[in-house]
C-alpha cells in the first residue's frame, strides 16, 4: 500500500432544510484500500457519497477525490470514479448486455477494451446477456451493477450500500469479488448498515446521526471498547433482558440473535453476580462468558 | 460523439420498448387527427326534420320537397298531430319539425302572409342552432320564389351575398388541422420530453447519468433528439392526412411551414424541459404538462373558441402560449398560402418564445442532483 491519500473530507456539514444531515465530517482514505462507512440507516452515509461523487454540495467543509477538489474539479472527477448507488440504478428495460454497454460508451470506452477488469464479475451473468436488466434477480442486478461501475477502469470506486437486500451468499461473493477489484489497485469505499461486514473492510468509520463516532481498522475500534462485557445466553431472551436492563452498573443490554450481549461498567457485576440474580429471578439454565467486543458491540457503546 | 449516439439510440430503445410510449408517439397523432377532423365536426349532416301540416297544400309540397333536396337536410315523417311531433323529437328520432298553419297556401297567396314554426331540439343547443338556420335558408329562398312569382319582377327583397374565402364549404377540418398539429407537437415535445427526463430521475438513473464525464449539455441534447425526429414524422403524417384524407390544401410554401413547424418544436421542447426542471415525479410533469400546458393550449390558442371573444385578461394569457401563435402562422401558410412577410410578426414572436424557453431551460438543468 502507497499510504497517499486517495480521497480527503474535511469538516464537510449538510443540512436539508432544519435536518442536518452531516455534521463536521473528517476522513482521510488512503489509496488502494477499502473503507468502510458503517452505520444505520439515515446516519448520513448516502449523503456523504453524494458529496464525493460531486452529486450534491456541502454546506461547508472541503473534499477531494485523486487530490481534486469535489465541487472546483467535478468534470475530472466525474472521469475516474465509478459509482453505485443505493438503489438499482441501471435501466430495467435495456438488457444486460446494453446497459453494459451504454455505460462503457458513456464514460468514453468499451467493453472489449476493459474486458479484463469486469470478466470475472461479468462472466457470472454473461448467460443472461439478453435478459432485461429488470427481470434479473438482486444479486445478479448488483453485480451487473458493479460491472457498470467498473467497466471504464475507474481509480475509485464508490459502492452505496451495496449489500443491502442481498441474501447471505450473494453477500459473501461480493465481499470476495471487492478484495478481488482491491487488488487491482482500485480504492474502493463501501458503506453498510451490517456491522459484521465491517471486519471485511481494511479501515472503517463508524457512522451516526451525521457524526463519526469513531474510526481506524476494525482491530483498533474494538481496542477502543473500554468496558466489560458478557455473552449471556439462555432460553428465555425476553426474560433475561428484563432482569438483567434494569441492574445499577449495567450500560447496555442488547441481543444478538441467540444471546445476549451485557456491557458492563468498572464497577458492575461480573460473571457470577450475573448468573446469581439470574438464577435468584428463577431463570435457570443460563451461561454467562466474558468476552471481546464486536463492531456492534463498539457501536452500541459510542451512540 | 460516440456517447451522444449512445445516449440517443438508447432513449429510441425507451421509446419503443414501452409499448405505451409508442402508441402515444405514434398512433395517437393520426387517432387525434381522424377524430378531429370526422367526428368531432360541428357540421350536422342529414338532420332528420318532421313536418307537421296538410300535405295537400302546394306551398307546403314546395317547401317539404326543396328540404328533401338538400344535402343537409332530410324528411322524417309526415306528421298530424303536435303529440306525436314531441315524441318524436323527445326520443331524438327528429331534429327537428316544421309546423305548418292550415290553408299555409291559400293564406299566403291571398293574405301575402302565412305561418310556420320550427321546433327544434333546444337539448342540444349548436346542433338545434345550426340545423333550424339550414330550415330558415331554405324557407326564405323559397319565400323569394314567391315574391318573384307575384310581383313579376326583380326580387323584392334584400339578400346579401356571402362569399367565404378561403374555405368556401365552410370545411371544420381547415380550422382543426392546424390546431390538431399544433396540439399534438406539443404534446410530443414537452409531455414526453419531460417524462422521459424525470423518469430518470425518479428511478435514479440520472444519478449515474450525471457521474459520467458526458457534459449535461449533451445529455440534454440526446434527451431532445428523438423526440425532434418523432416530431417530424408525425408533422409529415399529419400533412399527409391533411392533404389526402381531410382534403384539405397546402396553399403555401412547405418548407416555410416546416420551418415553422420546426421552431414550435423548439419551443415546445424547451417547456417540456422546463417542466422536467422543476418537476421531481412523472405524476407532477404529467399533470403540469395536461393542465398547465394542453389544456390552456386547447382552450386558449383558438382552436375551439375564437381568441377574440374572450375576456381581455385571458387574451393576454393566450399570448404567451407558443401553440395560439403556431396555429395562426399555419392557417395563414397552409390555408391562405400567405409568404413570409404576412406571418413576420408571429414568427418573431414564436423564435423569441424559442430562443428564451430553451436557454432558461438549459441554463436551469441541474448538474447536480438537488
Amino acid at each position: 500500500m502507497s499510504g497517499n491519500i486517495a480521497i480527503k473530507v474535511e469538516g464537510i456539514s449538510k443540512s436539508y432544510k432544519a435536518t442536518k444531515a452531516l455534521e463536521n465530517i473528517n476522513l482521510e482514505i488512503k489509496e488502494g484500500e477499502i473503507f468502510g462507512l458503517i452505520g444505520p440507516d439515515g446516519a448520513g452515509k448516502t449523503s456523504l457519497f453524494r458529496i464525493l461523487t460531486t452529486l450534491s454540495i456541502a454546506d461547508s467543509g472541503k473534499a477531494s477525490v485523486n487530490g481534486r477538489d469535489v465541487v472546483d474539479n467535478y468534470e475530472d472527477i466525474r472521469r475516474t470514479i465509478g459509482y453505485m448507488p443505493g438503489h438499482f440504478a441501471l435501466y430495467q428495460d435495456l438488457s444486460v448486455e446494453e446497459n453494459l454497454n451504454f455505460y462503457a460508451t458513456v464514460f468514453g470506452t468499451t467493453v472489449e477494451e476493459n474486458y479484463d477488469t469486469i470478466k470475472e464479475i461479468y462472466s457470472q451473468i454473461e448467460m443472461f446477456k439478453t435478459r432485461r436488466a429488470g427481470a434479473l434477480s438482486g444479486g445478479m442486478k448488483q453485480k451487473l451493477a458493479l460491472c457498470c461501475a467498473l467497466v471504464h477502469k475507474p481509480d475509485v470506486l464508490f459502492l452505496d450500500e451495496p449489500t443491502t437486500g442481498v441474501d447471505a451468499v450473494s453477500r459473501k461473493e461480493f465481499w470476495a469479488m471487492l478484495s478481488r477489484i482491491k487488488k487491482s489497485g482500485v480504492t474502493i469505499m463501501v458503506s453498510t448498515p451490517y456491522m459484521d461486514e465491517a471486519s471485511l473492510c481494511d479501515r472503517i468509520a463508524l457512522i451516526l446521526n451525521g457524526k463519526i463516532i469513531d474510526q481506524g481498522t476494525p482491530e483498533e475500534i474494538r481496542s477502543h471498547y473500554r468496558n466489560r462485557l458478557y455473552s449471556v445466553k439462555g432460553n428465555n431472551m425476553f426474560q433475561i433482558l428484563q432482569i438483567l436492563s434494569p441492574l445499577s452498573g449495567i450500560l447496555s443490554c442488547s441481543s444478538f440473535g441467540c444471546e445476549c450481549h451485557v456491557a458492563v461498567d468498572d464497577n458492575g457485576p461480573d460473571e457470577k453476580s450475573l448468573l446469581a440474580t439470574l438464577e435468584s429471578k428463577g431463570v435457570t439454565g443460563c451461561t454467562v462468558e466474558r468476552i471481546n467486543a464486536s463492531i456492534e458491540d463498539c457501536f452500541i457503546g459510542l451512540s | 460523439m460516440k456517447e451522444i449516439f449512445a445516449f440517443i439510440s438508447k432513449e429510441f430503445m425507451h421509446i419503443f420498448r414501452d409499448r405505451r410510449t409508442t402508441l402515444i408517439v405514434l398512433v395517437m397523432p393520426v387517432v387525434q387527427i381522424v377524430l378531429f377532423g370526422f367526428a368531432i365536426s360541428t357540421e350536422v349532416h342529414n338532420a332528420v326534420v318532421d313536418v307537421l301540416g296538410d300535405m295537400s297544400d302546394p306551398m307546403v309540397q314546395q317547401i317539404v320537397c326543396s328540404i328533401e333536396n338538400n344535402e343537409y337536410l332530410e324528411i322524417g315523417k309526415i306528421l298530424d298531430n303536435p303529440d306525436q311531433m314531441n315524441e318524436r323529437i323527445r326520443k331524438g328520432k327528429a331534429m327537428a319539425a316544421l309546423c305548418f298553419e292550415n290553408g299555409f297556401d291559400r293564406k299566403l297567396n291571398s293574405e301575402g302572409k302565412a305561418s310556420v314554426s320550427i321546433v327544434s331540439d333546444g337539448a342540444d343547443p349548436n346542433s338545434a342552432q345550426i340545423v333550424s338556420s339550414y330550415i330558415k335558408g331554405v324557407i326564405s329562398s323559397e319565400q323569394l320564389n314567391i315574391t318573384t312569382q307575384m310581383t313579376g319582377g326583380g326580387a323584392a327583397t334584400m339578400r346579401p351575398n356571402v362569399q367565404l374565402m378561403y374555405n368556401p364549404a365552410m370545411n371544420s377540418s381547415y380550422n382543426f388541422v392546424p390546431g390538431v398539429m399544433g396540439l399534438i407537437l406539443m404534446l410530443i415535445c414537452s409531455m414526453m420530453t419531460s417524462v422521459s427526463i424525470v423518469r430518470e430521475k425518479e428511478l435514479g438513473t440520472m444519478e449515474l447519468v450525471l457521474v459520467s464525464p458526458v457534459k449535461p449539455f449533451w445529455i440534454i441534447l440526446s434527451k431532445l433528439t428523438p423526440y425532434l425526429v418523432l416530431s417530424v414524422i408525425n408533422f409529415i403524417s399529419v400533412l399527409l392526412l391533411a392533404v389526402f384524407v381531410m382534403d384539405v390544401p397546402i396553399n403555401g410554401s412547405i418548407t416555410l411551414l416546416s420551418l415553422v413547424a420546426l421552431i414550435f418544436v423548439g419551443s415546445s421542447l424547451g417547456l417540456g424541459l422546463l417542466v422536467s426542471v422543476i418537476s421531481s415525479t412523472q405524476q407532477t410533469a404529467m399533470l403540469l404538462c395536461g393542465m398547465g400546458l394542453t389544456m390552456p393550449t386547447m382552450m386558449l390558442s383558438g382552436l375551439i373558441f375564437p381568441c377574440e371573444s374572450m375576456p381581455v385578461a385571458l387574451q393576454i394569457f393566450s399570448d404567451i402560449i407558443p401553440a395560439k401563435w403556431f396555429i395562426i402562422i399555419v392557417k395563414k401558410v397552409m390555408i391562405q398560402g400567405a409568404g413570409l412577410s404576412s406571418i413576420i410578426k408571429e414568427l418573431s414572436i414564436l423564435t423569441g418564445m424559442m430562443v428564451f424557453l430553451l436557454w432558461f431551460s438549459i441554463k436551469k438543468f441541474k448538474t447536480r442532483l438537488s
